[in-house]
């Protein structure tokens, strides 16, 4: 995988992600997802501590199914959602994973108020049927040992 | 029309700018200002606050000798510790000499506190150690100043609660009938001890405190706000907060209360039902919960499940899920939660972690919708008319129970109107109305 192509990818996954095309989006998971938004410490251990969000396959289709009844409140109106994403890096091969980091910078406008929310990215992507997909996406809020606001979109 | 007069508090007692409690709060309906007044929210400070019981962590937060954490009543910032041989107590983070943050670790393992501002030292019961450069107070051990202390601590069945009032009713009193349903969420353990070692998802919402009080028991919400994942995530929880359902809402008095879902747990008569697993699949759990209850009683244990309990005025008990709600102003509340895990339970904590995860804190798929709520129905109450809010449901089909106890249907709010009778009576107690 070259950088350019990576980008690419990353780039059309946060452009699904704020344009809330769940299905698209969804279509990006290789069946063993991981989808990991930790609290209170960038690596806290997942399978003892609370996490914002931990996902795997299963739960990621819960969570587009959810959206899709249009009864998801915390996301009806939808939330106004831009983010950059940026200092992509390729950091490495795991198990034929490419290891990718980013970081990004996002805004929300809903009633409530607009919020800034920030962090990093890690993903590992791999190549499906010539394409790119991704089987792990963990984001690390810089603001995630803090009170949040609630965080329904697709980070 | 409401007026809002200046209280007269008796002596010694903090006497805020006391509203008209009795005429803001009424059997039906409650006034939209004690959502939005920010001197109303300064008089609950001292009122309740300061002054009630309130839940501040849980021992296994802090399991060995010098262990600490971080917590608060309130808005104040309070440090729950463990001395050497094994008291707990609850200081308050605010050196005595300029008032610096003593303690800015979230938690650790410490006999002392030491101010990094000018040195002062505390131990870990409050008590001062010391300080740099003693001449300037006339020599060593002159003064006797040490870290505030929360004055009352109570502890039931580990949990850990705090009281500012010197004096008052014990912590048995005040958690009275509420007593027995922790107790029901302490036997689902098979050693009896829960613990609280999974860390705690902070969720903003910018809300009243109590208006995520009074949803922790309204059985009339569900069906609506949580609609969206109970049809895809095909639970049955809906329809424990159905028309039909022979569950009831119980006002347990001290302003507590409880959607008891037993009457339909055993009606299924399905152990561990009410968490959507099946004996097969933590068959070392079932098998430790039948040695410590024996067969019909761990069936009994098994089929009833974990309460879900608001306890007046800040932990509600979801099940599996452990909130703290903490008030910072009038109109912003921080939910604390977590994940309640048993003692030598691996099985059913990974499983409990993994499904409170998906339901609560900022993401969750039921909590995020909850909080969307609050701040809508503040951003609602903050218009001004109408005026109030309207909690009648139920109102004239309660009935009292065998224990004395109100209780209303899966979907009545009595356990609102219990919160608000209680409210009332700790606002007006002592003072010339
Ligand atoms: S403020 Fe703490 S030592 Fe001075
Ligand atoms: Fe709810």
């Amino acid at each position: 995988m070259d950088l350019r192509e990576v980008e690419q990818f990353l780039f059309r996954e946060a452009r699904l992600a704020d344009e809330h095309r769940y299905e698209e989006w969804e279509a990006l998971w290789t069946p063993d997802a991981l989808y990991w938004v930790p609290a209170n410490n960038d690596n806290a251990d997942r399978m003892t501590q609370m996490s914002i969000i931990h996902d795997n396959r299963n739960r990621i289709a819960t969570r587009i199914r959810q959206y899709l009844t249009g009864r998801r409140h915390s996301q009806v109106p939808k939330s106004r959602l831009r983010r950059v994403v940026s200092n992509v890096e390729i950091l490495g091969v795991e198990d034929g994973d490419t290891v990718v980091g980013a970081n990004f910078v996002l805004v929300e406008s809903r009633e409530r108020g607009t919020e800034i929310w920030a962090g990093r990215y890690t993903y590992r992507l791999r190549t499906v049927e010539g394409e790119i997909a991704m089987a792990y996406k963990k984001v690390e809020l810089v603001d995630n040992a803090r009170a949040i606001a609630t965080l329904a979109f697709l980070i | 029309m409401t007026e809002v007069t200046d209280a007269v508090g008796p002596a010694g007692r903090p006497s805020g700018p006391a509203a008209r409690y009795d005429e803001l709060i009424q059997p039906r309906r409650v006034h939209g200002s004690l959502y939005t007044s920010p001197e109303i929210f300064a008089d609950e400070l001292q009122q309740i606050w300061y002054r009630t019981w309130v839940y501040v962590g849980h021992v296994s937060e802090i399991a060995e000798p010098n262990d600490y954490v971080r917590k608060s009543i309130g808005p104040q910032d309070v440090i729950m510790t463990r001395t050497a041989d094994g008291e707990v107590h609850l200081l308050l983070n605010r050196c005595a000499h300029r008032g610096n943050l003593v303690c800015e670790a979230d938690a650790g393992n410490s006999s002392s506190f030491r101010c990094p501002y000018h040195g002062w030292t505390y131990r870990n019961n409050g008590d001062m150690l010391g300080y740099p450069f003693h001449q300037g107070y006339g020599g060593r051990n002159k003064l006797e100043l040490g870290l505030g202390r929360v004055p009352r601590v109570g502890v039931y069945q580990g949990f850990v609660f705090g009281s500012f009032a010197e004096d008052g009713p014990t912590l048995e009193q005040h958690l009275g009938e509420a007593k027995g349903e922790i107790d029901r969420l302490v036997r689902l353990a098979p050693e009896g001890e829960i613990e609280l070692s999974a860390g705690f998802l902070k969720h903003r919402a910018r809300a009243n405190w109590k208006l995520l009080a009074e949803n922790e028991t309204d059985g009339y919400h569900p069906q609506f706000v949580h609609a969206s994942i109970f049809s895809v995530a095909e639970s049955g929880i809906g329809a424990l907060y159905g028309e039909k359902s022979t569950a009831v809402t119980r006002a347990l008095g001290n302003g507590h209360s409880e959607n008891d879902l037993r009457p339909e747990f055993r009606r299924l008569g399905v152990p561990l039902g009410w968490f959507g697993t099946t004996e097969e699949k933590v068959p070392n759990y079932v098998k430790a919960m039948r040695d410590r209850h024996g067969d019909s009683g761990a069936e009994e244990v098994l089929i009833e499940g974990a309460p879900h309990v608001m306890i007046f005025p800040n932990l509600f008990i979801a099940e599996i899920q452990l909130f703290a709600i903490q008030p910072l102003a009038a109109d912003l509340t921080v939910q604390h939660v977590t994940a309640v895990q048993f003692k030598s339970a691996p099985e059913m904590n990974k499983r409990m972690l993994q499904q409170c995860v998906g339901s609560v804190g900022p993401a969750g798929m039921l909590l995020a919708d909850d909080t969307e709520m609050y701040e809508r129905n503040q951003a609602g109450v903050a218009e001004l008319r109408p005026e109030w809010l309207d909690v009648r449901r139920g109102v004239d089909r309660e009935e009292i129970d065998e224990r004395g106890l109100t209780i209303g249907g899966a979907t009545d709010e009595t356990g609102m109107r219990g919160f608000w009778s209680h409210y009332k009576h700790l606002m007006t107690e002592g003072r010339v109305r």
